[in-house]
């Protein structure tokens, strides 16, 4: 058996064309983690339910353990990574989760950070029912979302004190 | 002390380096190592007849496979029973690769490295393994009958039995007014973590070592293990635990066989070798638990005060006990709960099963213990027809009873003792929180509109910070900067913000100057592990004592710097000072320069300590005797006995009558773990311990078929909670300080779990009218109960 044939190809990650030369079937968030060192995108169960692989697709939030990278290409990724200033500087959703105490291993961290994000571009200042909806796709074993949510609802304000977009 | 940061809920320094994506969990490291997957048995019990490989070795990246006969005579052995006792008199525990049988699905059977995991799994794919299936075991009752065995050497499965008693329950049952018996069950659940376990090696061939990555609670005893299977010298084998994705008790377990033979293979080849366990893999392949079986018979008078308690119970520990009895024992010892029992004696049998081995998952047999003891009481108040909280008040210790002695032998082989606590005042409290008074009032108006509402409560007490001890390390630099270390690991606690909380306030020295390293063995090498609510107590007081050290050692030198008397020295925000004097001072960095004697000036700061910038002494050495060079100091901390940690949960539930399904309108917590050295923190323990418990009580569950297959492995069908399924939690603390430790600290980390389905079960007992013996509790199991309550009624 020989090794699969490589494609070639381009992502854009938080903002930077990327190029790529993998096999059809590597996964999208093996890509951002292996092949572009990415680390901060976690992968929990592979199968799509946790949501620890969650990274925005052209906006979206997407589980980058079902997407094959070849199906993304051209295509705007922004992980984790992309979310900070470069000097550091917590994004608001960031600042948020911080503030809150809303993370304790940390391991599902970013991808609760990016479907916030996602959230949050989509609705402003979101309900209790909006914001407990909008991270209901993700898993956490550490901090039984009680203060998640209280980040979700933190990180709006931010958001909105800065007159900011996720 | 003016820095006091003990007590304040400061936001965690670990987070934002994990927010920005930048925590290094275990795959996050060897971007250039070898990877591994494993074959694995997909039968329950069989022996191997054949292992053909032969289609394997065309697979391009291939780089080594190995079955059990491949392995050196050490890794053929079987692995360690980490934790032996008398009563273990049939312990049997795996090989690294199984020998000839397999005894539950998920045991490893074949390993292949390759170039990567895909390519891996494309090997491992092709291993083709003939196996002649045996008969299987599963579930408490069939390892009990006996009929087939798990271990051909194991007569009727039993693994160990062991009975204490206090006092003579014999006699205060036959004697006792009323009698009533009760049988009660909980499930198979597991820790679960969202990273699930991986390991990582390096052989360095230059100077003969070895590096170990592992996502572990315990890299201290995984380093010692690793050594001595691989036949190292401890000194040439260092241990990592990096960021660790969550462990809830899974990752106390070691050494896998895993964390045995990737480090082998790393060394054997040569190159770096990386194993990353996926969901699956975790599911049928780490560690269980909490399967057990009570039958109970309580004694009790008019109002309700226990007299005499018998409890016989089963554990289910598995294929193997690489663990020994700390589960059935954690639950023999903790069921009494915050009650004076009269006599009480508990027996169990701990048995053989061809399921995933058990060993302990957060709260550890301590959920099951409560669940036991509250079930009992609200059945002895539902005999009398008296209030649940009158009946728990009736039998609780007395704060002016404490130290209160109940007469075991606790898990860490000393007395079981309670040292602290105020059991009236919590109940107070969480009554108070629920609104246990004004709930009838709430349950007519919701029966009115057709709603059906209940009130549960049940009550803990956790032995908490087991020895045999734990080490601390502080180190002022030159700098100003205070390192600080500890062997035992972190997975989400926040240790780099309590224990930094500790050193700055016992030092007196900005919280930002303080760095914490916890489970790096090449910075602490001594140490037990993350595990039992124990590292705030243990290593929280070890480096409370080393920075006492560093600040005794400190004062002594300012005092002669500043020809002073160390009693009236004061160190606040780094300086030492004069207390009333404040132009008399000396940083700590300069103190930290003084400290150590050198004659070479490498830096601007170590001028002052050069040999002829320092005044010279010709009666005394530049460190004396009993000295040493630099500004640190490290100390243990080895308790007596553990401390004990208490609480009560409150809940209420409303079950639909159509749908069967539960919702929790209201949650309450009252806790007691001494004085908080964050309340953030310890509120955030809660949380997930809650909503862990909440999991295991209404969701979560290990579906073994008949045939050994776990029917649920996969996050689409365990059942894992979202936020939707976690109502809000109100929490409430007493702090009631232990006498056994400098700080008055008792564990936090389990406690949220322990109670929630014993409260749960109260609750919808309360809300349906239908005895609850058996959790986790479906909308489909209490369908079916409903329509039983129903057929009897008719």
């Amino acid at each position: 058996m020989t090794a699969d044939d490589l494609h070639e190809f381009t992502l854009v990650v938080n903002g930077r064309p990327r190029e790529l030369r993998v096999p059809a079937r590597r996964l999208l968030s093996d890509a951002l983690r292996h092949d572009l060192g990415l680390t901060g995108t976690h992968v929990g169960c592979e199968h799509g339910v946790c949501g620890c692989c969650t990274v925005l697709l052209d906006g979206e939030p997407v589980r980058s353990c079902l997407a094959f990278a070849v199906s993304v290409a051209g295509h705007e990724v922004t992980t984790v990574e992309g979310l900070a200033g470069p000097d550091g500087t917590l994004h608001p959703v960031q600042q948020a989760f911080a503030e809150c105490h809303g993370l304790q291993c940390g391991f599902c961290t970013p991808g609760f950070v990016m479907a916030v994000c996602g959230l949050l571009a989509d609705q402003p200042e979101p309900t209790e029912e909006q914001a407990l909806e909008g991270i209901s796709g993700n898993l956490c074993r550490c901090t039984g979302y009680q203060n998640i949510l209280r980040a979700v609802h933190r990180a709006a304000e931010l958001l909105a004190e800065q007159g900011d977009r996720p | 002390m003016t820095t006091r940061l003990f007590g304040e809920g400061i936001a965690r320094r670990e987070d934002p380096r994990l927010l920005r994506g930048e925590g290094r969990y275990l795959d996050d490291l060897g971007s250039d190592a070898l990877e591994v997957a494993f074959v694995r048995s997909p039968h329950a019990h069989a022996r191997i007849t054949d292992i053909d490989v032969a289609d394997a070795l065309d697979v391009d990246g291939l780089v080594a496979l190995y079955v059990h006969e491949d392995l050196p005579a050490r890794l053929r052995e079987p692995l360690p029973l980490l934790i032996p006792h008398p009563a273990l008199t049939q312990p049997r525990t795996a090989c690294c690769l199984a020998d000839a049988v397999v005894r539950h699905v998920g045991e490893p059977v074949a390993m292949v490295v390759a170039t990567d995991r895909y390519v891996a799994e494309d090997a491992a794919e092709r291993i083709d393994v003939t196996y002649e299936p045996l008969e299987p075991v599963v579930g408490l009752d069939a390892a009990a009958r006996g009929a087939a065995r798990v271990h051909d050497d194991v007569p009727g499965n039993v693994a160990a039995a062991l009975v204490q008693e206090v006092g003579d329950v014999d006699a205060a049952l036959a004697q006792a007014p009323h009698t009533l018996d009760l049988a009660l069950e909980i499930e198979r659940s597991a820790s679960t973590p969202l990273e699930a376990r991986g390991v990582y090696a390096r052989w360095d061939a230059d100077d003969g070592t070895l590096r170990v990555y592992s996502s572990t609670q315990t890299p201290t005893s995984v380093r010692f293990a690793v050594a001595a299977k691989l036949g190292l010298p401890a000194e040439k084998v260092e241990c990592v635990a990096p960021d660790v994705g969550g462990g809830f008790g899974v990752k106390i377990m070691h050494p896998w066989a895993e964390e045995i033979l990737v480090p082998w293979a790393a060394r054997l080849l040569g190159r770096p070798v990386k194993w990353t366990e996926d969901r699956v893999e975790h599911f049928v392949a780490a560690t269980h638990e909490r399967a057990q079986t009570h039958d109970i018979t309580v004694g009790f008078d008019d109002d309700g005060r226990i007299l005499g308690l018998d409890v016989r119970f089963r554990h289910d520990n598995g294929a193997y006990v690489p663990y020994g009895l700390i589960v059935p024992i954690i639950t023999a010892t903790q069921l009494p709960g915050p009650y004076k029992l009269g006599a009480y004696r508990v027996a169990f049998e701990s048995l053989y099963s061809t399921t995933c081995p058990v060993t302990p998952y957060r709260g550890a047999g301590r959920p099951q213990a409560c669940f036991a003891m509250e079930r009992t009481v609200d059945a002895i108040a539902a005999r009398l027809e008296r209030d649940r909280a009158a009946v728990r008040a009736a039998n609780l210790i007395a704060p002016d009873e404490m130290p209160y002695d109940i007469g075991l032998v606790f898990q860490d082989g000393r007395p079981a003792i309670y040292d602290s606590g105020d059991f009236p005042a919590t109940l107070a409290k969480v009554r108070e929180l629920i609104g246990w008074d004004d709930f009838p009032r709430l349950k007519a108006e919701a029966a009115a509109e057709g709603r059906r509402l209940g009130i549960g409560l049940a009550c803990y007490v956790e032995g908490t910070g087991v020895g045999p001890y734990e080490g601390g390390h502080v180190h002022v630099e030159t700098s100003g900067r205070v390192n600080v270390y500890t062997g035992l690991s972190s997975q989400g606690q926040g240790h780099a913000t309590v224990f930094a909380q500790i050193v700055a306030t016992e030092l007196g020295v900005p919280l930002d100057d303080v760095h914490v390293t916890t489970g790096d063995t090449r910075r602490f090498p001594y140490a037990v592990g993350t595990f039992a609510s124990r590292a705030a107590v243990m290593s929280g007081s070890a480096i409370a004592l080393a920075a006492r050290k560093v600040r005794a050692k400190a004062l002594r030198i300012a005092a002669e710097a500043l020809e002073a008397n160390p009693d009236d020295l004061e160190i606040s925000e780094g300086i030492v000072r004069v207390k009333g004097s404040p132009g008399d001072a000396i940083p700590l960095k300069a103190v930290a320069v003084l400290s150590n004697p050198l004659r070479y000036a490498f830096d601007e700061s170590a001028r002052a300590a050069t040999q002829f910038a320092l005044p010279a002494s010709e009666d005394r050495p530049p460190i004396a005797d009993d000295d040493e060079p630099g500004l640190e100091g490290r100390d243990y901390y080895s308790p007596l006995r553990s401390t004990f940690a208490n609480g009560m949960h409150a809940a209420v539930v409303e079950t639909d009558p159509d749908t069967a399904e539960v919702r929790i309108l209201r949650y309450a917590v009252v806790h007691d773990c001494g004085p908080l050295i964050n309340p953030r923190i310890v509120e955030g323990q809660i949380h997930g311990g809650v909503a862990q418990g909440i999991a295991g009580a209404l969701y979560e569950r290990m579906a073994y078929d008949e045939a050994g297959q776990l029917t649920n492995a996969s996050f689409m069908d365990f059942l894992m909670p979202y936020a939707t399924e976690i109502p809000a939690i109100a929490i409430d603390h007493l702090e009631t300080p232990s006498p056994l430790n400098p700080l008055g600290i008792k564990g936090a980390g389990e406690a949220g779990v322990i109670p929630v389905s014993a409260a749960l079960a109260a609750a919808i007992e309360d809300a349906e009218g239908i005895p609850i013996h058996r959790m986790p509790l479906s909308p489909d199991e209490l369908h079916a109960l409903r329509a039983r309550a129903g057929g009897e009624a008719s």
